[in-house]
């Protein structure tokens, strides 16, 4: 605000209320700028939202017919009304199994060395940013991966066994991040205080950082597996059966040594490829049965991603360090 | 109890002058080989797992190259970057890359013109302008919404969004990049707001309330304060999105249909780089022929295209990072 001399003050306050008047509407004139975008931030969000809800309407209203209890015990077939999702769970499940059996202790074992252990060098910056890398490759690639390596150089065929490990090279990433920042998290007092006892580094980290860390290196594996389960590219590609009416050989024998690992190189399909399969065919029946079964993955899926946000959230409330 | 521990060793021999033998004092916090070789052990067998992600990167380089040095012998490179078909398949073969690249651009592009406006705008309004129970319940929702399979987004687009766009483009055929980007778009939202809106609360507060003292407002501050600030972090959430559209397979294997056609018009159906592996798995084509070759050819194109990106993301958060 200007002041000029000579002038009474009355005037010159009249002047500078003028100027804050202006000010003031200025002010307001922007504000509404603030109500504009807050609706516009509301519109979006409200898209986002809404298009879920109708993803989800639509396969409710498709799909919820054909779920019962015949669907998950039937083998897919030629028939859409008798046609089953059996083989796809079963293979889904054992598919898994491969997947975290080899995905978690090698991601957790890197998260716990990237953050504990790792020397601050140049080979370590190496094995950081690709770690962020891998994390940017498309899943397909895993898939090309698995298909030369695991496929047919390795020679595990078109397999549970490729298929489960192609999917632990996929999310191996996540699993190292969740744990690397789970342990970072901790004080590092915890760390002195267990020096300070004596404890050597691994006593350290088995002892005190890893079962501290564990609420979070959970929530990464879940929702490691939840996008695991829902992949269908890499398993595509290294060649899975689309058409199978038979369970691999089962885990669990009557003779002695009464486990059997012949499961793993049986040929297989999961969820989202019997999915896709039903996409693909012209027929609607077969359609509503893809529905069906495109809401058996979803409500699996959210379920573990629910989890994994449930557990984060309760973390954060009771962790108090 | 205290005569676990090698410091008593010497209040319980008082008379005699002499040291306890090394082998008595050696005990349970004396230097002892076989921890040392122990915990080495440990270390190295993280250290072999944490380097396990180095030889994932090199097997992927090396299995693409590998495959595609045997496609390049029998097609030149000139002829994979240059012809119009894509004809792999057929007797008179073509191997001209660019149909399957004009697929993976337009789709892109539909999906990012989705994806990039809405994310960042979800993400300034929940980071500055959403009362704190709006962003508690938004955020895990917009997880959720990022946790459903890919499958089920093409099922989505073939069966739901399609026939709503031929409602209003009664023209558009069944299978069209439009509706597999609209679809692709909205399913790449939750990353960019996620990480843009991180990058955003990163932001310290003093910034902010600066700005609030000149008399800016909330929008203005968002703007021209709190957007520059976190340039880095957006940035690297747009680089993200872009490299999972132009990755991303199942949308728009299902609904663009999986025909090479080299076009740029996004209501025509085509075929994208990934959209062409799906098609070739599918069928049954024998190891070592030239088609099982030209997926490793079309993988490493992609690839390619993706590290690109992930590069050039890697430089701008460089140079824009600013410290707090």
């Amino acid at each position: 605000m200007k002041f000029i001399k000579n002038k009474s003050g009355l005037l010159e306050r009249t002047k500078s209320a003028n100027e804050l008047d202006d000010l003031r509407k200025k002010i307001s004139n922007h504000k509404r700028w603030d109500l504009l975008f807050m609706i516009t931030g509301i519109i979006a969000l409200m898209i986002a939202i809404l298009t879920f809800i109708a993803l989800f309407a639509q396969m409710l209203i498709d799909g919820l017919p054909r779920l019962s209890w015949d669907f998950f015990t039937s083998f897919p077939s030629r028939r859409p009304e008798s046609a089953g999702i059996l083989s796809a769970w079963v293979g889904t499940t054992l598919v898994m199994l491969v997947t975290a059996v080899s995905a978690v202790p090698l991601g957790v074992g890197a998260g716990v060395y990237l953050e504990e252990y790792a020397p601050k060098n140049l080979f370590t910056e190496i094995i950081e940013i690709n770690v962020t890398n891998l994390a940017g490759v498309p899943s397909i690639i895993y898939g090309l991966l698995a298909l030369g390596l695991f496929v047919y150089q390795l020679g595990f065929g078109q397999s549970i066994l490729a298929a489960g490990m192609a999917l632990a090279l996929l999310i191996l990433p996540v699993v190292i991040v969740a744990t690397r920042e789970a342990i970072r998290s901790i004080p590092i007092a915890i760390r002195e205080g267990a020096y300070a006892l004596g404890a050597t580094k691994w006593q350290t980290v088995s002892d005190h950082l890893l079962p501290y860390s564990s609420a979070g290196i959970l929530t990464g594996i879940i929702i490691g597996l939840a996008r695991a389960i829902g992949e269908t590219a890499p398993i595509i590609t290294i060649g899975a059966l689309t058409f199978i009416a038979f369970l691999p050989p089962s885990p669990v024998t009557n003779e002695f040594p009464f486990i059997s690992f012949e499961w793993l190189t049986a040929p297989f399909t999961v969820m989202p490829i019997q999915m896709f399969n039903w996409v693909s065919r012209p027929e609607e029946a077969f359609q509503l049965n893809a529905a069906a079964a495109g809401l058996v993955l979803v409500v699996m899926t959210l379920t573990m991603n629910g989890l994994a946000i449930y557990l984060r959230y309760r973390m954060r409330k009771n962790i108090k360090w | 109890m205290l005569a676990k521990y090698p410091v008593n060793l010497f209040i319980q021999n008082p008379v005699s002058k002499e040291l306890p033998s090394k082998k008595e004092y050696v005990g349970k916090l004396g230097y002892s080989y076989r921890r040392k070789i122990h915990e080495r052990f440990i270390e190295s067998i993280l250290f072999l797992s944490a380097l396990l992600s180095v030889v994932i990167m090199l097997a992927i380089i090396m299995m693409l190259v590998k495959e595609s040095v045997v496609f390049f012998k029998h097609v030149s490179i000139w002829e994979f970057l240059t012809d119009t078909q894509w004809t792999p398949l057929f007797d008179d073969a073509h191997y001209g890359i660019l149909p399957l690249v004009a697929g993976t651009v337009v789709s892109s592009a539909v999906a990012l013109l989705v994806a990039l406006p809405l994310g960042t705008i979800i993400a300034i309004y929940l980071s500055e302008f959403a009362p704190f129970a709006v962003r508690e319940i938004a955020k895990p929702f917009l997880e959720l919404l990022g946790g459903i399979p890919t499958v089920v987004y093409g099922y989505f687009a073939l069966l739901f969004v399609t026939p709503l766009l031929q409602l209003i483009f009664p023209e558009l055929p069944g299978f069209s990049l439009l509706s597999a980007g609209l679809v692709m778009g909205i399913m790449i939202i939750p990353y960019v707001s996620s990480m843009t809106e991180d990058a955003m609360r990163a932001v310290p507060m003093q910034l902010r309330e600066g700005s609030y003292a000149m008399g800016a407002t909330r929008f203005q501050t968002a703007l021209r304060v709190v957007t520059p600030a976190a340039f880095s972090g957006i940035a690297a959430a747009y680089i993200l999105g872009i490299s999972r559209a132009v990755g991303e397979t199942m949308v728009v294997a299902i609904a663009a249909g999986m025909q090479p056609n080299l076009t740029w018009n996004p209501m025509e159906p085509a075929a994208t780089i990934t959209a062409y592996i799906v098609q070739v798995s599918l069928g049954d084509l024998p190891h070592g022929s030239v088609g099982y070759q030209t997926i490793f050819a079309a993988g490493l194109t992609l690839l390619l295209i993706t590290l690109i990106f992930n590069i050039i993301g890697h430089q701008l958060r460089k140079r824009y990072r600013e410290i707090y």
